[in-house]
């Protein structure tokens, strides 16, 4: 049967007919996906860890209980995970553990652009790179024996363009089970990682890499496409496509396990064509090894280093590299007046509005649009983390001052009162973040004597990558219910005295308890309590502006909400968009009282 | 095999994904090769959100050409006129005369293009220029969602697919309890293009 599947559903289906029985996974994009559509057979077991960290190690004890297992991450996600990943790679597997890792070149929603073959290289595992969902497919299947046979977790590696790109495949495979039993015998110097054991498995994994090296010779996903002689151009993953397209008549050696590299596959090749070109995105991986094998190529002289490739990306480089002939590119169409940007924004409703909304105006960032008024010595300083609540950085609220890595806002608030600045400091967090990677931190910041405050704002999911459920909500993956963390618990577990909940939409008690945080000297945590307005089940009485009331002040446009607009000066609210009773933030702020429920809008235009 | 090079353009929760889908979909039951690539910066945070879809009797890349757009298909005009250059000389362009000002054009920061400067972009490129009242039609319909099957609707004047396949495959995608509001809005889409 053929079908239309993204790189993701294909590496899901390609998993469960292998006879994945766990899969694990903290969300991130671009990976997201792999688990919840895996999570449509009720036959495995799949879960959202906490963390990478934790998906890692929940996996690996169940690849030594003998099950094939899988967990999948975004390429940040391996940072997380690196502790427990190069462990795997020292003990080896029993059951088949495939590691799906997702670069995201171009940075397309990551904080940072790196290449995780690197990782694989650290680790001495194999990596695969699928060039499209059907090899994605394929390859998913292949992994788990590969795993198997060199005692090894493999490393599947896949980019947003590969697993965001819907493609053919045909679904020729079904489910694969082995009768097995589970269990785990003993093993000592396989499993417990003393150095005595470790010196014992460090040689295995060399002559692992060895073998992998001759494996690659002959595996059939390596494959050689015979062309003209005078251009040999030799690639994998996406990369494959566009040289396909911009090189047609080429000799292309298409390598699917990507690390180690076939060392007699390469001297044939080298031996068949007059010049290589190397098209790999992000950096020079297979050519600094095909060179350290003292093969002649050419390759990241002419394409770049950063973003993704694309046709007209190495066309371009073909061009530099004398290998295509100049042709007379395009003309640009002239635009008239630069074109607006769209950069995205807090949804209308969103619970985090009204939180940046205070602490904008408590460190006296608000600023009307337009206005000539220079910034203002900030009295505070406020760190922050990843999620939706990031684009709180972004005027009008502008109101986040560092985002680094998942959870690292408490550890800097901290760094930064220890380092002496005068400024008192806040750290913003979202609640499956602080699940995530900020207990620890605020662990020490108890310890340390630190006198941050903190604000959890706590929407009751995790939005930013598209509404997972997390160890707060109360469900699984699945929807089932599951175990539930309480926030609240936590945080006075470790001891801290100050701890308040607020409700997000209520602005007086969103102020009241920050401020009153902020001025005491003691570590202190406001937990912001609201739903994300993706999750609020119906729109109620949308507001609208009372225009006679209205005096144009404009102090209602500084929460930044998509569903205030303007009408030259006056502005105005869009009722289709606008949340209605379940937020009322901009009713709560505008002075002159101007904002009322609008008479039930007819259904209409809608946005 | 025709090859046909597909961008659709829009807005976080415009429904041009679903679109490109379904799209997809019809091109494989007509024997085509299909890729279809997404590019969403955060769409549902209102972001913009572009498809490219290729169909041809083989694909490689998902991505399109700069320049090698067959059809462009917009869903909002500025977001249209953002991509424009990817149009190739005499393609075709529909797009929805449908404005969403971003909030530095609300806080009179920005200037939104007028459709004069619409027509001007695009007539650099092509002069088949279908602007279409999409979301005007789909809101007289009873529902603005169906905006993305009334584009479809226009659309399929350009493509070589049958109607019964466009049906199959609109209702792989959608409840079947708005089956038949859609496949009106489709009619009056294809009625759109004269
Ligand atoms: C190590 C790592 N894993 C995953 C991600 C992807 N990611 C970005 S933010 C986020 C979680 C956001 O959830 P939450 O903190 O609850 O904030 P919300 O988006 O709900 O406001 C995730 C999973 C990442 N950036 N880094
Ligand atoms: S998805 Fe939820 S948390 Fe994210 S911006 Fe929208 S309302 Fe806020």
């Amino acid at each position: 049967m053929k079908k239309l599947l993204s790189g993701n559903e294909a590496l899901a289906l390609g998993a469960y007919h292998a006879g994945v029985r766990v899969a694990t996974a903290y969300p991130g994009t671009p990976s997201t996906e792999i688990l919840e559509s895996i999570s449509q057979f009720k036959d495995i077991y799949t879960e959202w860890s906490t963390n990478e960290k934790v998906a890692m190690e929940v996996a690996l004890g169940s690849s030594y209980a003998g099950a094939r297992t899988m967990v999948s991450l975004k390429q940040v996600g391996l940072n997380v995970a690196a502790d427990p990943f190069l462990a795997a790679a020292t003990t080896g597997v029993k059951g088949g553990l495939v590691v799906i890792n997702a670069d995201d070149p171009g940075i397309h929603s990551s904080q940072g652009e790196q290449d995780n073959r690197r990782y694989a290289e650290l680790a001495k595992i194999p990596i695969l790179e699928p060039t499209d969902s059907q090899s994605a497919y394929d390859l998913m299947q292949v992994a788990f024996d590969i795993s198997e046979q060199f005692d090894t977790p493999v490393m599947l590696r896949t980019t947003t363009r590969i697993s965001h790109s819907k493609s053919v495949v045909d679904i020729t495979g079904q489910r694969q089970l082995r009768e097995q039993k589970m269990e785990f015998p003993r093993q000592m110097q396989k499993y417990v990682m003393l150095p005595v054991n470790a010196r014992v498995r460090h040689p295995l994994m060399e002559e692992r890499l060895v073998k992998l090296a001759a494996f690659g010779d002959t595996f059939a996903f390596n494959q050689l496409e015979k062309g003209e002689k005078k251009l040999g151009i030799i690639t994998s993953g996406i990369a494959y496509q566009y040289a396909k397209n911009v090189f047609p008549n080429a000799t292309i050696l298409k390598l699917c396990l990507t690390y180690p590299l076939p060392p007699e596959l390469l001297k044939k090749f080298a031996a068949m064509v007059d010049k290589i070109l190397v098209v790999e995105e992000l950096d020079p991986f297979l050519e600094d090894h095909i060179k350290a094998m003292g093969i002649n190529v050419i390759g990241k002289e002419f394409l770049p280093r950063l973003g993704e490739l694309n046709n007209d990306v190495v066309t371009g480089a073909a061009v530099k590299a004398d290998l295509l002939p100049a042709s007379q590119p395009l003309e640009k169409i002239s635009i008239p007046a630069k074109l607006p940007m769209r950069p995205p924004l807090l949804c209308p409703g969103c619970p985090h509005s009204g939180a940046f909304y205070v602490l904008s105006s408590l460190a006296q960032r608000l600023k009307l649009p337009g206005s000539k008024q220079t910034d203002k010595t900030s009295t505070l300083v406020i760190t922050g983390d990843i999620g939706c609540y990031t684009l709180g950085a972004y005027p009008p609220l502008n109101a986040m001052d560092t985002t680094a890595c998942m959870g690292a806002s408490i550890g800097q608030a901290i760094g930064m009162e220890k380092a002496g600045i005068s400024n008192k400091v806040v750290a913003v967090i979202g609640d499956s973040t602080f699940l995530h990677s900020g207990i620890t931190p605020l662990i020490d910041a108890v310890y340390n004597q630190s006198k941050i405050t903190v604000m959890i704002l706590d929407n009751s999911t995790t939005a930013m990558t598209g509404h997972q459920e997390h160890p707060g909500t109360g469900f699984t993956i699945q929807g089932d219910p599951a175990g539930k963390v309480n926030i609240e618990n936590i945080v006075k577990g470790l001891g801290i005295a100050d701890v308040k909940t607020v409700n997000a939409f209520n602005l007086k008690e969103v102020r009241a308890a920050l401020k009153d945080s902020l001025e005491r000297d003691e570590l202190s945590v406001v937990i912001v309590r609201g739903n994300c307005a993706v999750k609020v089940p119906k729109k109620v009485n949308p507001r609208a502006v009372d225009k006679e009331l209205c005096n144009q002040c404009g102090i209602c446009l500084l929460i930044g909400c998509p569903a205030i607009q303007t009408e030259g000066p006056q502005p105005v609210i869009d009722g289709t968009m606008c949340m209605g009773d379940a937020c009322t933030i901009c009713e709560q702020i505008c002075p002159r009282k101007a904002i009322k429920p609008a008479s039930p809008v007819k259904v209409g235009v809608n946005k | 095999m025709k090859k046909f090079d597909l961008l659709l353009t829009g807005v976080g929760g415009q429904g041009n994904i679903l679109a490109s889908d379904i799209i997809g979909d019809v091109a494989l039951t007509a024997g085509y090769d299909v890729k279809k690539t997404d590019t969403l910066g955060m769409a549902q945070r209102g972001g913009s959100v572009i498809s490219h879809l290729r169909i041809a009797a083989q694909v490689f890349s998902p991505l399109i050409k700069e320049g090698e757009v067959d059809i462009l298909i917009g869903f909002e005009k500025l977001e249209t006129v953002r991509w424009a250059n990817y149009l190739k000389p005499g393609g075709i362009a529909i797009i929805n005369n449908y404005a969403i000002p971003p909030l530095s054009v609300n806080q009179g920061l920005e200037h939104y293009p007028t459709d004069a400067e619409v027509k001007n972009i695009i007539g650099q490129r092509t002069d088949k220029l279908y602007l279409v009242d999409g979301s005007q039609k789909a809101a007289e319909l009873g529902n603005a969602r169906t905006l993305n099957i009334f584009m479809l609707g226009c659309l399929s004047k350009f493509l070589p697919f049958e109607i019964k396949d466009w049906e199959v495959g609109i209702a792989l995608h959608l409840p079947e309890r708005l089956l038949k509001l859609n496949m009106t809005a489709f009619e009056l889409g294809r009625k759109e293009i004269r």
